[in-house]
């Protein structure tokens, strides 16, 4: 417990999180603050980059073994069955139609690779290692979701738009984050350790301020999600998106321990299940189910979901992941 | 000066649907048409601005044809069958050009 609160006290007091907590002041004070919308494009694929050369080239250090399979495995599977447990909770829950359910649920299912930075971010300055190719985990659970909700919208008897089709199956498989942080993973992966070092003074060093930067302008855009979409959290919604992270996570934790991953991996395996995402799926969902709320799913995933895995959640993934693998 | 009389169709379309948009377009023989960025609006889902959004979910942009009236018709039914379940705003006002062959 001690170790958690320790953790919880140095991950909130951390510039990554002071700095996010700044967007969500700004925006909520209605502050003219802003950031452009080419420089945060620039931010997301200079830590898209990062984190997928520097998983690459951990993966080239270390050498690859079955769990790689198994752990992408896990993470295909955590992504399909995850909606099906949001929803579940969902119709419990709340009132939402079946529809709204479905897209949220899609959200819960895929991941926040935003989030996954951040907690990479807080093993590495705890000096907590963790298996390199999680990175490649992380790109392998964005689809599955999607799938799994659209079956449950027909299942209901709803109709996906004609949009869904081979045309976002490709949007979605080949979405450019996807292709960034699994090919840059590729590239760091094949000129390893001394690829790394040929350009570690860009994407080592300044990696953390630019996390900053981008997660002050992830506070923005959460805030301004906050403030206009506060007519959809209803009591039941709010508990929702602070439930549905911490009931994934206890099967990331499940997944991680299965496969014996290290302790940064089952921590990373948690970060994962318990994320939202708020890029590839809500684009998904707004081509093939535009008669689900955006303002729902968005605030809820961006708005709930995002910042309390980032200030509490985080912690106590690291901390539970210590705990359960004596790491 | 002689002009001559065009059709302007201004589609204003969310991001996500933009490639489908003009795919449908060009099927139906229109080749010609600009791709304008919307910076913000308001609309039923309350106010939005294209700065600091994260994904290709939120944020609209504008397409714009200017074409012959007699091909007015193909046009908005190849549109329709894009924008009808989407959010978006289909407007269609008389216009000149100068000239008849390439506008």
């Amino acid at each position: 417990m001690s170790e958690f609160l320790s953790l919880a006290g140095q991950n909130l007091l951390s510039p990554i999180i002071l700095s996010f907590v700044l967007g969500v002041f700004a925006a909520l004070a209605r502050s003219d603050l802003n950031i452009p919308e080419a420089v945060a494009k620039g931010m997301s694929i200079y830590l898209l980059f990062a984190i997928g050369f520097k998983g690459g080239a951990s993966v080239a250090s270390y050498g690859l073994d079955l769990r790689l399979g198994l752990s992408l495995l896990a993470g295909v599977v955590l992504s399909a069955l995850l909606p099906l447990i949001a929803f579940a909770l969902l119709r419990v829950m709340t009132n939402i139609s079946r529809l709204d359910a479905a897209a949220v649920a899609a959200h819960y299912g895929s991941i926040s690779i935003v989030t996954f930075v951040a907690a990479t971010s807080v093993l590495e300055g705890r000096g907590i290692e963790s298996e390199g190719y999680m990175v490649a985990v992380a790109a392998a659970m964005e689809a599955p979701a999607i799938l799994s909700a659209l079956w449950l919208i027909s299942r209901g008897g709803g109709e996906p738009s004609k949009g869904m089709d081979s045309a976002l199956m490709r949007e979605i498989m080949l979405n450019g984050s996807i292709v960034l942080l699994v090919g840059a993973f590729a590239i760091g992966w094949a000129t390893g350790e001394q690829g790394l070092k040929e350009i570690s003074s860009f994407i080592v060093n300044p990696f953390k301020g630019v996390l900053c930067l981008f997660l002050l302008d992830m506070g923005l855009v959460a805030g301004r999600g906050l403030r206009g979409g506060s007519g959809v959290l209803t009591r039941g919604v709010l508990a929702f998106g602070v439930l549905m992270p911490l009931v994934g996570s206890v099967f990331g934790l499940a997944a991680g321990m299965l496969l014996g991953l290290s302790a940064g991996g089952v921590a990373l395996m948690m970060v994962l299940a318990a994320s939202a995402s708020y890029i590839a799926v809500p684009a998904a969902m707004r081509v093939a189910v535009p008669e689900a709320n955006p303002s729902l799913y968005l605030t809820l995933s961006l708005g709930v979901t995002f910042p309390f895995n980032l200030t509490i959640g985080i912690p106590l993934y690291v901390g539970i992941a210590m705990a359960m693998t004596g790491g | 000066m002689q002009t001559h009389k065009a059709k302007r169709v201004e589609i204003t379309i969310e991001n996500v649907m933009e490639s489908r948009l003009t795919d449908a377009l060009r099927k139906a023989g229109v080749t010609g048409y600009s791709i304008l960025p919307v910076l913000g609006g308001s609309g039923r889902s309350g106010a939005w601005s294209r700065s600091g959004q994260v994904s290709r979910a939120q944020g609209m942009v504008q397409v714009v044809c200017i074409i012959r009236p007699e091909r007015l018709d193909a046009l908005l039914d190849a549109a329709f069958e894009v924008v009808e379940r989407h959010i978006g705003v289909v407007s269609i006002v008389d216009c000149d050009v100068l000239r008849a062959e390439r506008f």
